[in-house]
């Protein structure tokens, strides 16, 4: 507890216990296995959304590509659950058994390379992490180094992913092109599609989730965090502090990446297929309109941003599914004119001061650092 | 690292440095030298290239040709951080401070440790980091506000920040860009105090157009017009020197 109020301060700190309350017994306790296994897909875009937090709100580095970095994820988990379900015996109706259904289908004939080692789960695992997190590090060399920022590398994200999703199509003996990899069944022959495993899929995620926002605090109060702080700001001023600012970029920029392919990898195995309509353009805009609505300086935020927009999404989109587009068009629009910080400095300009006010008339003696709560908000 | 026995020990060895931005020549051909514990005031009409110098000196700016020593590295091969680490400050005409952080976090950043992306994360407010920072907010007479925002600061404080930004990082060169601009007259007579302390033991550059103020701190003047040295010496001799008076002084 002690440990607990210095890494995050009160409001913090009662955000942490609310989220783990609900996420941890309420949701499961209250909702359907179906309607679970929802809010598992919402949370795996809240992983994204943590590392926009870094990247965006704290770095100022405007991302529109992390759909290729959720990709990448999924598709590395998704390509070991293929595998394990082509199995020769699986497969026999097929011309060439042993190999994933899509590769038959479009005359390959053999396993290719780079497919091979995802026979392993510990290479899937590493490569989860490491894949997206190198194609960041090029990225961002390519264009921290050469000093590219603000529009030009927003722009050249949302192109990255276009051209992502353009080549997995493409290659649809390799990727299974638009289709993307379905009828994924078990992980190390444990079946991923009854019920409970979907139950207990949700609490790996949950707990992945906890851990990815414990490292988000952990940066975000260290020294590197109020560098970024200071970059968004007077990126000159902290490069003639003796700082090399691209190398910051980099770091925050490979951080988000890591995140987000944790989220896709959670979303192959959650939801049981990975395909390009999770890495494109649109998908990559909708990662940062989460972060935006739940607020982009807030890491609990953007995890009620993913739930609560992705929620809404499910709900207009089951009963006006052509207004959809229009309505999260609107939310981006309303957010960034009227709520710049989102739903939690909507929180923390509105809702926070009138309890505190509650509070404080119900006590004759506000305690001490009653008035440093403000301060060290999140929505600095 | 004996160097004693050579002539003269420059500390920063500005020469034939030139910029030309599309053909047109900021700075021409420029040479000057500064020694250990000088105070220059670089001083010139609009345009003349007084800014640029800096910005080619810390590295904000590429030179096209010429070389600038400092102790005897080329900064001109030199990134910006890497300039910043052998010991060359520099502060912005405008203020430039973080605005979003405390006065204590704006000094903490320009503590010289931790500068790596990894030294930054294992980076500890340790009692050295502490003292220094306090010893420097009560030099630039920000004792009080460690615990403010830098948005709530005014001007003048903002200006005295981005000065104690930079003495804690303690650069051999110290280069300021008009310290005392937009400064109220009792600000100014802070800052001018300000400056005398923290000049000792360092050499200073400055570009200032009070030469009130340039009178009281300088070694040496220089007077830039278009890119190029119209004259150097004392404050007596520029000033009564027929060419800067026609140029610069007259009017």
């Amino acid at each position: 507890m002690i440990i607990n109020s210095r890494f995050f301060n009160r409001s913090e700190l009662i955000g942490f216990i609310a989220l783990a309350a609900i996420l941890f017994v309420i949701l499961p306790l209250s909702l359907d296995v179906f309607r679970l296994n929802l809010v598992a897909k919402y949370l795996t875009y809240a992983f994204v959304a943590i590392g926009l937090v870094l990247c965006w709100g704290y770095g100022g580095i405007l991302s529109l590509g992390q759909g290729v970095f959720f990709g990448l994820g999924g598709y590395c988990m998704a390509m070991f659950l293929k595998l394990e379900a082509s199995s020769v015996e699986n497969t026999k109706i097929q011309s060439t058994p042993g190999i994933p259904d899509f590769m038959d289908w479009n005359q390959v004939t053999a396993l290719p390379f780079f497919w091979q080692p995802f026979h392993s789960l510990t290479f899937t695992i590493a490569a989860i992490i490491l894949v997206p997190g190198l194609f960041a590090l090029i990225i961002g060399t390519a264009m921290f180094k050469r000093r590219v920022g603000g529009t030009y590398f927003a722009i050249i994200t949302q192109a990255i992913a276009a051209i992502m999703t353009i080549l997995i199509v493409g290659q649809q003996g390799y990727t299974g092109g638009i289709n993307g990899m379905t009828d994924l069944r078990t992980l190390k022959g444990w079946d991923i599609r009854p019920d409970h495993a979907k139950v207990i899929l949700y609490f790996v995620e949950v707990v992945l989730l906890f851990a990815c926002i414990g490292i988000a605090q952990f940066i975000r109060l260290t020294k590197l965090g109020r560098i970024l702080v200071a970059m968004r700001e007077q990126e000159d001023r902290v490069r003639f502090s003796g700082y090399s600012v691209a190398n910051f970029k980099i770091f925050a920029f490979c951080m988000a990446a890591i995140f987000a392919a944790i989220g896709g990898a959670m979303f192959a195995l959650n939801v049981g297929f990975m395909s390009p309509s999770f890495v494109g353009i649109v998908p990559s805009i909708e990662m940062v309109i989460y972060t935006a609505v739940g607020g982009r300086m807030s890491i609990f935020g953007a995890v009620w941003g993913s739930i609560l927009v992705n929620f809404a999404k499910t709900s207009l989109s089951e009963s006006f599914p052509q207004l959809w587009l229009f309505g999260l068009g609107a939310l981006f629009i309303a957010v960034v004119l009227a709520f710049p910080n989102g739903l939690s400095g909507i929180w923390q300009d509105h809702v926070q001061p009138r309890i505190d006010r509650l509070l404080a008339s119900r006590k004759s003696k506000p305690k001490d650092g009653w008035n440093s709560v403000a301060d060290g908000a999140p929505a600095e | 690292m004996l160097i004693g026995h050579q002539p003269k020990p420059f500390l920063l060895a500005v020469e034939a440095l030139t910029v030309s931005f599309d053909g047109f020549k900021a700075v021409n051909n420029l040479s000057f030298y500064v020694e250990e514990n000088e105070i220059r005031v670089i001083i010139g009409p609009n345009g003349a290239g007084k800014t640029t110098v800096l910005d080619l000196i810390c590295g904000k700016t590429k030179a096209t040709s010429g070389s600038i020593q400092f102790r005897g590295k080329e900064l001109t091969k030199l990134k910006e951080n890497q300039i910043v680490q052998t010991g060359v400050g520099r502060k912005f005409q405008t203020p430039s401070v973080f605005e979003d952080l405390t006065v204590f976090e704006n000094l903490e950043i320009s503590y010289p440790r931790g500068r790596t992306v990894f030294g930054s994360l294992a980076f500890q407010r340790d009692s050295a980091v502490k003292q220094r920072v306090e010893e420097v907010a009560e030099m630039i007479f920000l004792q009080d506000r460690l615990d403010t925002y830098a948005d709530q600061l005014s001007h003048g404080q903002k200006q005295w920040l981005e000065i104690g930004m930079l003495l804690i990082q303690d650069p051999e060169l110290l280069m300021l860009d008009e310290p005392v601009a937009g400064m109220s007259v009792a600000e100014r007579a802070k800052t001018a105090e300000l400056l005398n302390r923290i000049i000792k033991d360092r050499s200073v550059l400055v570009i200032e157009h009070d030469m009130k103020f340039v009178e009281d701190i300088a070694h040496k003047v220089t007077v830039l017009h278009q890119g190029q040295i119209l004259s150097e010496g004392t404050m007596e001799k520029v000033k009564n020197d027929p060419k800067v008076i026609e140029v610069y002084l007259g009017h």
